[in-house]
């Protein structure tokens, strides 16, 4: 399965990356060779066998609804880029 | 030999004859780090605090507490686990000076151990390879020679511990990623059941892969640090409570009337075009022999699937790293790119400078496999293949009790050999993967080395949560392989 | 002419109810309104690094439980998943909801409407999520305050079910209702705790294929919901009418001007790449638990309601008052306890009298100084006779105030009906001797007088006297 340059950069935009035009060239190249080799899954019949989510089989053990915090707001927001009056700042969000 | 050369055991020995302090061990290691010329580390010890650590230990086994055989044993972090107010930065520009305002559990557990944290170590980025050529931080040498490259991504635990720059280190295993690089420098490297050890504070990549787990020196020192980090945590719902056996016994208990399986597969397979390297195979077969010698039964066995491991782990393995990467997003931590003038230049630009160009890959694969209209054909695919792969194993191990393969189906590759081609890397984990797929617990131990010097690992599978007979059968080799 | 004579509306909706946690879904941290931004987080909300979520075992019991209301298949093995997006409010990237197997799948509500009829709506399904931060504009740039992000949320799915306004509203409130009784949301549309998309499409009268339809977000009245959906139904028939299409998007609900408009949106937003969440094992709700949940099940408006009009012969409407509230609900049946044989007594002085004087979240408060088994004491003493019901309005405001019990108050206060002949008769003779005019007027015909007596002897005996026998006596000694 080859994947084309306008594929990789509809990917990139789903993934938030910004691609060089070498970037999107080498890419396209691994990304296809990549998934060529995957191709291989295509000689196993799959079918009626259960997806495999977990990695072993275990239940959710559930928490207690008590409050706890060990953290304050000044531990949480000392390695944020940008910040005013306890909030984080972004270039302003335009869809809303 | 200089303190820095000892084992846990044989610090712990001495330690308790009054032969050394903590204090002293902890100089030698940290003297040992300042002359590194491997570039193991990303963050070096913070000298004084190491060292008064490492009084007050001594200070305790003065005063008569028994702390365990990990106290005040300096012990090297891969630099993908969290630790409280130290830089983390997994080895990528995008974490920026992250300072995590939390441990990990596994770090949590090993300070109440006794141990005393000597630096982050150096590792891929993200752990997101299988040389370290992939560190922001610049690539790492093997201490064995130093054109070679260590392995990855816990090269740097791997490198540190072959380096005599720690006693032991801990790193993470999501294909192979502590047994590989264990077994190109010469160290013992264990990957622990999924959900033996808590991986709350590990910087995730593969979320229902990822493993923590120790590289040493020796099976026993293995054995140390395993039981000081593992068990349930109330902070990550896979960890689980689950019996473990008496490790120590078992390193002692030998190999007597165990059922050990050989999988033909792993003796044929190689990385792409090449078959398995002879001298690999011969030493493993040769450790074989040395196991049947001492009383285990060989049985041959076959592990079908094992082909398809690679296609199915990269693509399970990137599609969840191409989620967990996302909130790497330059908004609440680390790198911002100076170029943000709107939302979507923050989020592309700082994340495009932020990232490797492997991570990148792998984040575009992994996105790929999940967009709309592919998520049948390659990721649901490849968690149905991931079902065959375990039912492998649990055939296989109905038969026997521990499977012995090679780590690697080559010894080190030099530095910059395969770094144009993603495929070839991705196949060096041929041997490894499979075992992170089925969830269950591998250790690599050092198996002699090729006529250049370069070591060979052993690789010993067991049953989820049976990490005792991995220890049972690495145990003897140790003692009668040499 | 009606619209409806040409088209049908077709309207569903999703309903997001923020449960009444303590804590976060998935981490430890609290969850309170209005607190000083980022400081009702952790680093699980924040989505740091190496951070894991942890599920909050009471939201899954609210999650069931709205699921057993609205008659919901329960999954008893149900999957977290991974819903991926980027946006500022959203800290990791992606929000854990479930996708292919949610908590409750199909069920269904009944929903009374004006008219009296009934209609049933069918629930898609209930699945557990994670809500998101806020973010506030400031100049050029937006502030983002994650202590929203976090909070557990059910989202209710309902099928296209609705062809009205009126019923879309009706179903809200019904739903709000149920999971306000629940306990399971408080049910605050202002504070965004209750929240409804609404998913509107048109087609022309007995048509069978369904128009494209327009999601309306977050629509947090509703007034507002009946406004947005007339509004729609209109903007799409104009469209289609024109010979223009109706265009699947997202719109938002402009209330000061009465119109919706479409949200600006990415084309790939929608490519969520849903996958299931692996740091978060199956959820499985065993047999012991969920028949724990079955148990704990309070008895649900609408059955009250059928309960109340059967067994206590209440009209529809006062059956609604009583029910509507699960506190006043429990107070009415706490003095109907207390008060067996007059139960329609007891909802006249709930009614009439008790809800003069206090709401809903007064009388569930723990300060509310009268207690049900003391209202229906209240209401016991008047219908037997014991004091009169304008002195039992005296009675009420004490009680209110002191927490005292009724019948210590009429004691205490002397305000004992008199049922003793002989002073009754006292009374009686006294106002006759004092009033010799108008008895006169009376025996001449004039008939209408006989209330001016009536309240002359309850005066002499300041109220107390019983009214029956002074009536009786009266109309006797008046004859002369
Ligand atoms: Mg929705
Ligand atoms: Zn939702």
């Amino acid at each position: 399965m080859a994947i084309s340059k306008e594929e990789v950069l509809h990917i990139a935009k789903l993934s938030r990356l910004k691609l060089s035009e070498s970037e999107v060239d080498a890419l396209a190249h691994n990304l296809s060779d990549i998934l060529q080799y995957v191709e291989k899954l295509n000689e196993l019949d799959v079918s009626g066998v259960e997806p495999m989510t977990h990695a072993v089989p275990t239940q959710m053990r559930l928490r207690e609804d008590v409050v706890e915090q060990r953290l304050t707001r000044d531990d949480l927001m000392k390695n944020a880029p940008a910040s005013q009056d306890g909030m984080f700042k972004v270039p302003k969000v335009v869809s809303d | 030999m200089g303190f820095n050369e000892l084992s846990i055991e044989e610090f712990g020995q001495k330690l308790r004859a009054g032969e050394v302090t903590s204090e002293a061990v902890t100089k030698a290691i940290l003297d040992a780090i300042d002359a590194d010329q491997t570039n193991a580390f990303i963050t070096k010890p913070d000298r004084d605090a190491a060292l008064e650590r490492a009084r007050e230990i001594d200070a305790k086994l003065a005063a008569g507490e028994d702390l365990g055989p990990l106290a005040g044993v300096p012990i090297a972090l891969k630099d993908n686990l969290c630790t409280k107010g130290v830089r983390t930065t997994a080895a990528s520009k995008i974490l920026g000076d992250f300072e995590p305002p939390y441990d990990a559990t596994a770090v949590r557990k090993l300070a109440e151990a006794g141990a005393i944290a000597v630096g982050k170590a150096n590792l891929d980025e993200f752990a997101m390879g299988s040389s370290n050529e992939n560190s922001a931080f610049g690539p790492v040498d093997n201490p064995v020679n130093t054109d070679y490259v260590p392995g990855g991504s816990s090269g740097g635990s791997a490198a540190a511990v072959a380096g005599h720059l720690c006693l032991a280190a801990l790193g993470s295993d999501t294909g192979g990623s502590i047994r590989q690089p264990a077994a190109l420098t010469g160290t013992v490297g264990l990957k622990p059941t999924y959900g033996r050890v808590s991986r709350y504070g590990l910087i995730a990549f593969g979320s229902s892969l990822d493993q923590i787990g120790p590289i040493t020196k020796t099976v026993r020192d293995a054995a140390y640090v395993l039981e000081a980090i593992q068990g349930p945590c109330e902070f990550d719902m896979t960890s689980m409570e689950v019996e473990a056996g008496d490790y120590q016994a078992a390193v002692d208990a030998g190999v007597s009337g165990l059922k050990i399986g050989v999988p033909k597969e792993y003796f044929e397979l190689g990385a792409g075009e090449d078959a398995i390297h002879p001298e690999v195979k011969a030493a493993v077969q040769n450790a074989l022999s040395t196991l049947e010698a001492q009383g285990a039964e060989l049985v041959d066995i076959s592990l079908p699937h094992t082909e398809y491991a690679i296609a199915t782990y990269y693509l399970i393995a990137t599609a969840e790293a191409s989620s967990n990467l996302s909130r790497f997003d330059g908004v609440r931590y680390g790198h911002r790119s100076d170029d943000a003038p709107d939302l979507e230049s923050l989020y592309e630009n700082s994340r495009s400078e932020g990232f490797g160009d492997e991570v990148k890959r792998r984040i575009m694969l992994g996105t790929y496999v999940l967009s709309a209209g592919f998520y049948d054909a390659y990721y649901k695919k490849a968690q149905q293949v991931r079902t065959l792969i375990k039912q492998d194993f649990e055939n296989a191990f109905q038969e026997v009790d521990a499977i012995v393969t090679p780590t690697t189906p080559s010894p080190a590759f030099k530095k910059g050999e395969k770094t144009d081609d993603p495929l070839q890397m991705y196949l060096e984990d041929i041997y490894t993967i499979s075992c992170n797929l089925a969830g269950i617990p591998g250790i690599s131990v050092p198996c002699g080395t090729t006529g250049d010097g370069l070591p060979i690992g052993l690789q010993i599978l067991a049953p989820a949560f049976r990490e005792d007979t991995l220890f049972q059968v690495a145990g003897e080799w140790e003692r009668s392989g040499k | 002419m009606s619209i409806y004579d040409e088209w049908d509306l077709v309207v569903g909706c999703e309903v997001h109810c923020q449960l009444a946690t303590n804590t976060k879904i998935f981490s430890s941290a609290p969850t309170a309104f209005g607190a000083e931004p980022n400081t009702q987080v952790n680093e699980v909300d924040l989505g740091l690094p190496g951070v894991l979520p942890v599920l909050n075992g009471k939201g899954v019991g609210f999650a069931v439980a709205a699921g057993l209301a609205l008659d919901c298949e329960i999954n008893q093995t149900s999957i977290f998943a991974r819903k991926n997006y980027f946006y500022p409010d959203l800290p990791k990237g992606y929000q854990i909801s479930q996708h292919e197997t949610p908590i409750c799948g199909e069920g269904h509500l009944d929903v009374t409407l004006e008219d009296g009829s009934t209609k049933r709506v069918g629930i898609t399904r209930i699945h557990m999520e994670e809500d998101a931060g806020k973010s506030t504009h400031a100049g050029a740039n937006s502030l983002v305050d994650l202590n929203r992000a976090g909070v557990p949320l059910i989202e209710i799915v309902s099928e296209p079910d609705m062809s009205h306004p009126d019923e879309v509203v009706a179903y809200l409130k019904e739903l709000r209702a149920i999971v306000v009784y629940l306990g399971v949301c408080d049910g605050n549309m202002e504070e965004g705790s209750f929240r409804c998309d609404a998913n509107v499409s048109v087609k022309r009268k007995g048509a069978t294929e369904l128009g494209t339809r327009c999601e309306l977000k977050n629509i947090n009245s509703f007034k507002f919901i009946k406004d947005a959906i007339n509004y729609e139904m209109r903007r799409q028939i104009e469209l289609i009418e024109s010979g223009q299409k109706v265009i699947q998007q997202t719109r938002l609900f402009n209330p000061d001007r009465g119109v919706t408009f479409a949200m600006r949106d990415k084309e790939e937003s929608h490519d969520y790449r849903y996958f299931p969440e692996p740091d978060l094992p199956p959820m499985v709700v065993s047999d012991a638990r969920l028949a724990e949940i079955k148990e704990s099940m309070p008895e649900l408006p609408a059955a009250k309601r059928a309960r109340y009009q059967s067994e206590f012969d209440l009209s529809a409407y006062d059956a609604g008052v009583l029910s509507d509230h699960r506190p006043i609900a429990e107070f009415f049946e706490g003095a109907v306890a207390e008060c067996p044989d007059d139960p329609k007594q007891v909802a006249n002085w709930v009614i009439n009298e008790l809800l003069k004087e206090a709401s809903a979240d007064d009388i569930a408060s723990d300060e509310f100084k009268v207690k049900p088994a003391q209202f229906g004491e209240l209401v016991k003493l008047i219908s037997t006779d014991v004091i009169s019901g304008k002195i039992a309005k005296k009675v009420l405001p004490k009680m209110l105030e002191t927490g005292d019990g009724a019948e210590e108050i009429v004691e205490r206060e002397g305000l004992k009906q008199v049922t003793d002949t002989g002073a009754i008769e006292q009374f009686v003779d006294e106002v006759i001797a004092a009033n010799p005019g108008q008895v006169q007027e009376y025996r001449d015909g004039k008939e209408s007088l006989f209330g001016f007596f009536m309240g002359q002897v309850m005066k002499a005996s300041r109220g107390k006297a019983n009214p029956g026998m002074v009536q009786q006596m009266l109309r006797s000694k008046l004859k002369g």
